[in-house]
């Protein structure tokens, strides 16, 4: 597998730290209740297709990735710096 | 027996080689099979379950019988195909899974039991007594069925890893191939060319083909000879593509030095992994063997190999040949052993329609129904349209036809389809992203159509590279078209083989659709039909139409199995090349590490790096004298002890501060400039992270350090926070861990040393201080932090002076009444003075489960605040830290289970356990840190501890753990 670092250029996934869902990005408030903390930390859709998720990349530029990808046919959709990304809800 | 003008081997370089202890002679670039078959051998092996003699049944590396052992100086290698090992002077082979020898195999025995040892016997017997299944029929079972054997020792020999890139990789270099690659090499692309055999050509070599009106091998040699000459072109021969991977990866083995003797400066394998924007598969098709009675025989080939002994290498596997066949292409076979003056008995087509025009006798309808020999082939019986037949042969060539080499285009999902006018399946269109077939593999058989594909499917790959396709003239080939007629089994009394190596039958395959095993899936794990090395190469699609027959189906609607990564057998040694030992992990080491090494000092492995365990004097016999030595060194004068392990981030910036504020429990921002201040690092769930101090060196520069083994986590985290939550802040940080070596002095003198050492002594330097200071004229940081509890300093220097000033302050240290000190007494000066590590913050402990819950501040927001706030993670209920407290000593006992004295000891009423555990000498006595539930309220009480794996059992006092100097006056001192 590869991911196309918009920095780096196309690499090899070893390059990369897998992470999770991108619903990390949106951290809730200090007071956003319980269920809104444990639905950011625990819950997650499987969806079988498209999915953005995180990566970092670790033995290169240490920039964190958000990669949208296909989860069936193993696609790579897309790949953003999350610090330069377009914030509102995944397309 | 070798035919004089075929082949070709090189006959003026002979090469000696053995097999099973007999000396034999060969020619450079002969294959195991084909010198052993030039000195009249035959039987090379014996079948997995019922010990048949078995000889070799193909030219390439789909053979299932001809495995052998190939014994080595250091290694021996199992399995490996006759027909794909090159001899070399001093080859030693032998064969195996026989005893006592290949010609007298004692297990032959089974052969006579089949009949009670059909698919899945081991399933209905065996049976009782149970407790037999494991100590006496599995072992047995094993044995009688078996492989090679390995040596039982490690693999001392080199192995590689390589990475490639290009833009075309085009796999496999037979017809199709070498235009495919000439094409593209042409229009400049990138080209990696990978073919599994010694040579290019492929069938252009086996099959005397003619181009042009001349040999083939003519212009395969003009083809290679112009692809060598071009810069962006690399040619892997004895490369096998073993796997299509996401996004355009492959997996390919090379077999750099198994084909020559052993050298030193030679791997014996490269496990290639290629990354293709564009890939061709041109991996050709594998010849089908008919099924028919007894059809396992030593002396019965598939006709393509006897082809391609014949034209490669110049060797007939018999003096008297029949061919058995379904199809027109195989008649060559025939022809050419005629034309070479070798006796053809006959040519038995199972068709009725075909030609019987030949220069031999020719049945049609043939059917062979019985085979004899015991070591080797010797006649064949039969009928055909005419009536019946008895032929003495000693070799039978046979065809059923071609199956497309399909197995990459499956590797990611894709599922062959039925092609019906060959009776093969061909690979699915866009089966492999990126990646698109050309010829044989496609069921285009004929030489003319394997050229003019390869070169199109180049063109296409082009266009989508970009680049605009060459002019290429292809040569005339031949393209008479495929004309057969299934022959999937023949019945008859006897067993008719489809899987060789597994030893399946038809039979086998009609008793599991009797039995219920119908899918396709099911039938092959129920009889282990193409679960051998082959995989099935040779027998899927066979086993596949018989099982369709005895289920009464088409064979389209049955299906077929998937084929898997890898396409052939890869050696883990390969893929894991150096790996091995010391290659397993990288290996980090300080500044520090010889000057440590010098005093003898044992290394232990601290994440990826090599800190000194102790340091031994003479005359200390235990790693615990050492240990007490150092300890009670750092307490009375003044110890050294190289921390440059510990993760430094340089963090700067105007938000700096508010980033740490955010990302550590407690506050940094009102940190003066000077100042060094613990901090502790939480999880976004509530769970510690980690810890440890952050220096401000200046109004918008920090220092932040994390523990060793944490250094990289820490690392990812403060760059994922910065970069999800607060990417707009001006803050910038990077890992300076390996920039700067850095050193604790600790001890009641550490002032005194570091004056000796200091250009200008320091003075007015407070617990908790940091700052700028000089040694040798170079600048260096210095910190008064201490994790022993003593006045404690850690001076930090450019990572290149570092061993200089470690042997340095060890040379001083030494006249003090000091020297250095060891990770050994490090721990016991931390739980002496009951600092935690990560012993303790394992990641289910929390701030208020290790008491520091104080520290989170509750007058800003930071990561984990929330969560650590929820039910469950504060209270009588949870596990706090605790110190334990014995006057004896007590062997380690980390782990152990902590009891209420009188309860019962099972696992409901464990109440805690122990995380750290050391003798203390400063205070004579055990020292133990551990988690027990509610455990602040209840210093003073005696706790049990059970620690049932070294039967430790024993009564401690529950204190606070700080154990040494709590009010911290020496650490002020």
């Amino acid at each position: 597998m590869r991911l196309t670092c918009p920095l780096c250029g196309p690499r090899d996934r070893r390059e990369f730290y897998y992470y999770g869902s991108e619903d990390y990005l949106n951290r809730p408030g200090p007071d956003a209740g319980i269920d809104a903390w444990d639905d950011h930390l625990h819950l997650r859709d499987n969806p079988a297709g498209v999915t953005r998720d995180l990566w970092y990349h670790e033995t290169g530029c240490a920039q964190w990735l958000r990669v949208t990808r296909n989860t069936v046919s193993h696609e790579i959709l897309a790949t953003e710096l999350v610090a330069e990304r377009k914030k509102g809800p995944a397309a | 027996m070798r035919i004089l003008g075929k082949g070709q081997v090189d006959r003026s370089r002979p090469v000696s080689f053995r097999f099973d202890g007999r000396s034999f002679q060969g020619y450079q670039g002969d294959t195991l099979a084909s010198a052993l078959m030039a000195n009249g051998v035959r039987l090379m092996g014996r079948s997995f379950k019922y010990h048949r003699p078995r000889g070799v049944l193909t030219a390439g590396s789909e053979e299932p019988n001809a495995l052998v052992e190939v014994v080595g100086a250091t290694n021996q290698t199992p399995n490996v195909r006759a027909t794909v090992q090159e001899i070399f002077e001093g080859l030693n082979a032998q064969s195996q899974n026989r005893f006592p020898s290949l010609a007298f195999d004692v297990l032959g025995v089974n052969d006579f039991l089949s009949p009670f040892l059909s698919a899945g016997f081991y399933y209905k017997t065996f049976m009782w007594p149970r407790a037999f299944w494991e100590k006496i029929y599995e072992p047995a079972i094993r044995r009688a069925a078996g492989l090679g054997r390995l040596s039982g020792k490690h693999d001392e020999g080199a192995y590689e890893k390589a990475y490639a890139f290009c833009d075309l990789l085009v796999i496999g270099a037979g017809p199709a191939g070498l235009a495919a690659a000439l094409t593209a090499a042409r229009a400049g692309a990138q080209v990696i060319l990978a073919e599994e055999d010694r040579q290019l050509g492929g069938r252009l070599l086996a099959d005397e083909a003619e181009l042009d009106g001349a040999p083939a091998a003519d212009w395969v040699a003009s083809v290679e000879a112009e692809l060598r000459s071009l810069p962006n072109v690399r040619i892997l021969t004895r490369s096998a593509v073993t796997g299509a991977y996401d996004n355009g990866t492959f997996g390919a083995l090379e077999r750099v030095g198994l084909h020559l003797p052993a050298r030193a400066d030679l791997p014996r394998e490269c496990f290639w992994r290629i990354s293709a924007a564009r890939a061709i598969l041109c991996a050709g098709a594998l010849e089908r063997p008919l099924a028919f009675p007894m059809n396992d025989r030593p002396g019965i080939m598939l006709a393509g190999a006897v082809r391609a002994y014949l034209n490669r290498w110049g060797v007939v596997p018999g003096k008297r040949v029949t061919l058995f066949a379904n199809n027109d292409g195989a008649r060559a076979t025939a022809r050419q052993l005629m034309a070479a003056g070798i006796e053809v008995a006959a040519i038995l087509d199972s068709r009725t329609d075909a030609s019987a025009v030949e220069d031999c006798p020719v049945y049609l309808g043939a059917r062979i129904t019985d085979t004899s020999g015991r070591l080797g082939l010797s006649r064949i019986s039969g009928t055909h349209v005419g009536g019946q037949f008895q032929i003495l042969t000693d070799c039978l060539a046979m065809s059923g036809g071609w199956n497309p080499t399909v197995h990459l285009t499956c590797h990611m999902n894709g599922r062959p389809r039925w092609r019906e006018d060959i009776a093969a399946f061909v690979p699915s269109d866009g089966a492999v992203p990126g990646l698109t077939t050309a010829g044989a593999v496609n069921g285009d058989y004929t030489t003319h159509a394997c050229l003019a594909a390869g070169h199109a499917a180049a063109v296409a790959a082009l266009e989508a590279l970009g680049r605009s396709a060459p002019a290429v003239t292809l040569p005339r080939a031949e393209g008479t078209p495929y004309r057969h007629e299934p022959l999937w089994l023949v019945s008859g009394k006897g067993r008719a083989w489809l899987d060789f190596a597994n030893d399946v039958t038809s039979k086998d395959v009609k008793l599991a659709a009797q039995e219920g095993f119908t899918s396709v899936e099911h039938m092959k794990r129920y009889t282990t039909q193409g679960m051998a090395p082959d995989q099935g190469k040779n027998s899927n699609v066979a086993a596949l139409a018989v099982l369709a027959d005895a289920t009464g189906r088409g064979i389209p609607e049955t299906g077929t199995t998937t084929f898997r990564p890898p396409y052939l057998p890869v050696s883990i040694a390969a893929m894991g090349a150096g790996g091995r030992a010391m290659g397993f992990a990288p290996q980090r080491f300080t500044t520090s590490d010889q000057a440590s090494r010098d005093r003898h000092a044992p290394m232990i492995e601290a994440g990826l790096w090599y800190r000194p365990s102790y340091f031994p004097k003479p005359g200390e016999k235990t790693w615990r004298e050492a240990c007490d030595r150092e300890v009670a060194m750092v307490r009375a004068a003044v110890g050294i002890s190289d921390v440059s392990t510990l993760g430094k981030i340089d963090i700067q910036g105007r938000d700096a501060a508010r980033f740490l504020d955010l990302v550590y429990t407690n506050t940094f921002s009102t940190l003066p400039v000077g100042k060094v201040r613990y901090g502790l690092m939480l999880r976004e769930d509530g769970f510690v992270l980690d810890d440890g101090t952050t220096a401000r060196l200046g109004e918008h520069h920090f220092l932040t350090t994390t523990t060793t083994a944490a250094a990289g986590l820490v690392m990812r985290h403060l760059d994922f926070i910065h970069q999800t939550h607060c990417a707009d802040w001006d803050l910038r940080m990077i890992s300076v861990t390996e920039s700067w070596a850095q050193f604790a002095v600790a001890g009641p003198k550490a002032r005194a040393l570091l004056n000796a050492v200091l250009d200008q002594p320091v003075e007015g330097f407070p617990f908790m201080s940091c700052g700028t200071v000089s040694v040798g004229g170079v600048q260096a940081r210095l910190f008064r932090i201490s994790f022993s509890g003593e006045e404690g300093y850690e001076i930090a220097v450019p990572t290149r002076y570092g061993e200089a000033l470690f042997r340095d302050l060890l040379a001083k240290a030494e006249v003090m009444g000091g020297g250095p000190y060891g990770m050994e007494a490090l721990n016991v000066l931390r739980i002496e003075k009951g600092f935690i590590t990560h012993a303790e913050i394992h990641g289910r402990t929390t701030a208020f489960d290790i008491g520091m819950e104080k520290m989170v501040s509750p007058k800003k927001d930071c990561i984990g605040k929330a969560m650590a706030a929820r039910p469950g993670l504060t209270g009588d209920e949870r596990q706090q830290l605790v110190g334990l407290k014995l006057s004896d000593a007590v062997a380690a006992f980390g782990g152990a289970h902590l009891f209420t004295p009188g309860a019962t000891v099972d696992r409901e009423g464990s109440e805690g356990y122990v995380t750290s555990v050391c003798w203390s000498v400063t205070l004579k006595a055990t020292l133990a840190m551990g988690f027990l539930k509610n455990g602040r309220a209840r210093h003073g009480d005696l706790i049990r501890i059970v620690d049932h794996l070294r039967g430790i059992d024993v009564l401690a006092e529950v204190c606070d753990p700080v154990f040494h100097d709590p009010a911290g006056e020496k650490l002020r001192a």
